[in-house]
């Protein structure tokens, strides 16, 4: 097979994908939002050879009733794990329906020099009017609006990643200048709702952009290096991915897997009495390891990668590292991450020229 | 362990607590230095906090600045500028550090309680209770010019604003009981019911409900700091603040006597006048010898203060544009000119320059200072100059007569500035007696010997509802 190798993304968010993971995890229910905790998952998820840990987030508790309601920032863990790991690669969700797109930009730019390029940025979307209420805004109370909201924002974003060359810290002795203001740029948004003026006040990221995950729909294509793909069967996934004009495609998959104590099947069925499994429409995986090998390989035509979404990450996590990563790497369907690697260079794709600095001869400030 | 009579001095058993301030945007910290590194690089950050929990410094200290620096509507060039969003990258020095505490400049105007309280709670959890915040307040349009509102403040309520958002935040970190997570996975539920309490502030600065989605460290709430230099602000301090990020910590009588105007501002405000930790920022330097020391400090100063920085100084005195001028010159002939200049930083600052203009003139004369020396020697001035064990006994001095608790840090040279400090001063602090030789706690409020904090003390926590 042709085909460059897939790339592997967990996502770890909480204890697993079931909202009632918890009652299945190795750990008492206060371990969830501990610092041994999130290093013990990240170095387990990277000893695997993921290439990408996802985070999700939101300002919202993530489960209700009788389900953990307790959640770290994923920027802040995010850095936290990037600190912690060397080649695992690590993206947190950060909405930007009510986020101030200035600070959004600081933080992902300063996660991708912590991480040395090893990092990617999921944009999400705040749907919840609750929100509002918390941020002290005006609700955005239609689909039109969230994705107006994130498209300015990662217009934003991405502008200010640039508003820095990469070369404007130039240590000049002989002028005495630290930067050169000719390789500074303002950005001088002005969008729908509101204007960003720039420069940033981080330098630009190692990997010039980082990488910017959505899905289709909620973030216009153009915006994102890697869309984010659904689909409850092959056929629905594989035409999915093919409709994508972004230059990666990863497909989603929820995975609940045999273990030595139990199957898949009945580890579903014990959390089913807590509560049930929503169905998001994606791809779900209930059984052993070698059929979700086979699945995989079967997705390898269409997708660049597949995100795995395990049902309970303290029972799925070590059958996917002992099992089925192994064997995926083993057939060469699938590939580990170097060591010294970006993410962007990881998934083939190029480290972006500055819209500025491609913009043609340097503007005169005065 | 101390050699002081505890009849001789004030405070005979005070402690120096040390912070460390990276401060990624001024001149004093150098660039041109052959060991000059990344102000950029993770590495930069790990290597001075290492070193700073190597000589058991309480505290890493961020700043925070929400624009570029302009000078006349152009960006400045001449200083070390770009650095890191400081929640983020305190995240990550929690992975890599087990002590020292990490603080982070936040701002109160162009940021959410929501959101900060959130991020800093999360910055606590990781570290195991270590965090900080140094409340911050701006006003201006010019930094809202990078903000969805824009600059929407007035000058007179910032504080306002900043003391209901610390009203928020805490509301945020009171939100959970403390025994709100289950024990087990066989309980009914993981979090007890009625456990979380919702917040909702209506003010003249905020008007929200938010729900609370995190519980609190082992410190309780981070701890806060607060650097404003005004009334307005030591009053703030007094009222809400852990510890005071003082510019006055030169000069011993005016470094007591600040300290002395803020336990007067702490009673008034019926705290106890031992509730808040002053730590001043400044720069050490040290040398074998005190002439070695002063020798050290002429040749920093030259690397600080570079013609083209000497010139952008006495532009901003001058309020004009004198970067054409020769900086081994003469101070310029004309007088400043003093109508505002809101674009760049620091003008506003300077109460009367001509009359500074004036003074600076008449004693380059006196000394045949040129432009440069003259800034050199009249210019901001920081900093304590000399040898580890002079520099030990004039701490203690201060420290045991009240005078400061410690100090906040800013290493000229990044990122092996601190070595000297952690090497050779911090023995002979601690063979003084004043100067913890381990860690006695893991949290930062332990290293800072704080109290509780502030809403934790009146009435006891367990006033949750049954539900």
């Amino acid at each position: 097979m042709s085909a460059p190798a897939l790339r592997l993304a967990l996502e770890a968010d909480g204890e697993g994908a079931h909202p009632a993971a918890w009652r299945r995890a190795a750990h008492t229910p206060d371990a969830l939002l501990t610092p041994r905790r999130l290093t013990r998952l990240a170095a387990a998820a990277e000893n695997a050879g993921f290439t990408l840990l996802t985070l999700e987030d939101g300002l919202l508790p993530p489960g209700s009733g009788p389900d953990p309601v307790g959640r770290i920032g994923a920027v802040e863990r995010a850095a936290f794990v990037a600190a912690a790991t060397s080649t695992l690669a690590v993206a947190p969700v950060v909405p930007l329906t009510y986020a101030e797109p200035f600070h959004v930009s600081s933080q992902l730019a300063s996660l991708d020099h912590i991480a040395a390029g090893r990092t990617g940025w999921i944009v999400g979307e705040e749907t919840d009017p609750a929100v509002a209420r918390a941020w002290g805004r005006e609700v955005v109370g239609d689909a039109a609006g969230r994705t107006r909201e994130s498209r300015d924002g990662v217009e934003v974003v991405r502008a200010l990643w640039d508003s820095w060359e990469d070369d404007a810290v130039i240590r000049s002795v002989a002028t005495g200048r630290y930067l050169d203001r000719e390789r500074l740029h303002y950005i001088d948004f002005t969008g729908d709702t509101y204007a960003v003026k720039g420069p940033a006040i981080v330098p630009r990221p190692p990997q010039g952009q980082l990488v910017v995950l959505g899905r289709p729909g909620a973030v216009p294509q153009e915006q994102l290096d890697v869309a984010l793909v659904d689909g409850p069967d092959l056929t629905a996934v594989r035409s999915a991915a093919r409709a994508i004009t972004a230059p990666r495609v990863l497909a989603e998959i929820e995975v609940a897997l045999d273990t030595p104590e139990a199957t898949g099947a009945e580890r579903v069925a014990a959390l089913e009495r807590h509560a049930p499994w929503p169905d998001h429409g994606r791809l779900r995986h209930i059984g052993p390891a070698a059929e979700l090998v086979a699945l995989i390989e079967d997705l390898a035509d269409s997708v660049d990668g597949v995100r795995l979404r395990p049902l309970v990450l303290d029972e799925d996590l070590p059958v996917l590292s002992r099992l089925v990563l192994p064997d995926l790497f083993d057939r060469r369907v699938a590939a580990r991450p170097l060591p010294g690697t970006t993410l962007r260079s990881t998934l083939g794709l190029e480290r972006p020229a500055n819209r500025f600095a491609a913009a043609g001869p340097r503007e005169e400030n005065r | 362990m101390t050699r002081t009579d505890p009849t001789d001095v004030p405070r005979p058993h005070a402690q120096l607590h040390f912070g460390v301030f990276f401060q990624g945007v001024n001149h004093w910290t150098i660039w041109s230095h052959p060991d000059s590194g990344s102000q950029i690089d993770p590495a930069s950050y790990r290597r001075v906090a290492q070193t700073a929990e190597r000589g058991l410094f309480d505290a890493f200290f961020l700043g925070e600045g929400l624009r570029l620096r302009e000078v006349d509507g152009q960006i400045h060039e001449l200083d070390i500028a770009g650095r890191p969003d400081a929640i983020t990258q305190l995240a990550a020095l929690a992975a890599v550090t087990d002590r020292i505490g990490l603080v982070s400049t936040s701002n109160t105007t162009f940021n959410e309680p929501a959101d900060l309280a959130r991020r800093l709670s999360g910055l606590d959890l990781l570290s195991g209770g270590r965090a900080g915040w140094n409340v911050v307040t701006t006003d201006n349009a010019w930094t809202g010019a990078n903000f969805r509102r824009g600059g929407y403040l007035d000058h007179a309520d910032r504080y306002r604003r900043a003391g209901e958002f610390l009203e928020v935040a805490r509301a945020f970190w009171d939100g959970w009981a403390d025994d709100a997570i289950a024990r087990s996975t066989d309980a009914p539920a993981w979090s007890t019911p009625g456990a979380v309490r919702q917040v909702a502030h209506k003010g003249t600065q905020f008007d929200v409900e938010l729900t609370p989605t995190l519980p609190r460290s082992a410190q309780g709430h981070p701890v806060i700091f607060q650097a404003g230099d005004s009334g307005e602000g030591r009053d703030f301090a007094a009222r809400n603040a852990d510890v005071i990020f003082s510019a006055h910590g030169n000069d011993f009588d005016d470094a007591l006597a600040f300290a002395d105007d803020v336990r007067r501002r702490l009673r008034a405000a019926g705290r106890p006048d031992d509730d808040l930790r002053i730590l001043p920022g400044t720069e050490i330097i040290i040398g074998a010898t005190e002439a070695e020391a002063q020798e050290k400090k002429r040749w920093l100063r030259l690397q600080q203060v570079t013609p083209a920085t000497a010139l952008s100084i006495a532009g901003l005195l001058w309020n004009r544009d004198l970067s054409d001028r020769d900086a081994d010159g003469p101070l310029p002939a004309e007088d400043p000119l003093v109508e505002e200049n809101d674009g760049s930083f620091g003008a506003r600052r300077i109460a009367d320059p001509r009359k500074v203009a004036a003074e600076w003139r008449q004693k380059a004369e006196a000394n045949c200072w040129s432009l440069r020396e003259t800034v050199i020697a009249l210019g901001p001035q920081r900093g304590h100059v000399g040898t580890p064990s002079g520099l030990a006994d004039k701490f203690a001095h201060f420290v045991r007569h009240g005078a400061v608790d410690g100090f906040n840090i800013t290493p000229y040279l990044i990122p092996d500035g601190l070595d000297d400090i952690v090497d050779l001063l911090v023995p002979e602090l601690q063979e003084r007696g004043v100067y913890r030789t381990a860690y006695t706690g893991t949290t930062l409020r332990e290293h800072l010997g704080l109290r509780a904090p502030l809403t934790h003390r009146a009435a006891p926590t367990e006033d949750r509802a049954a539900s």
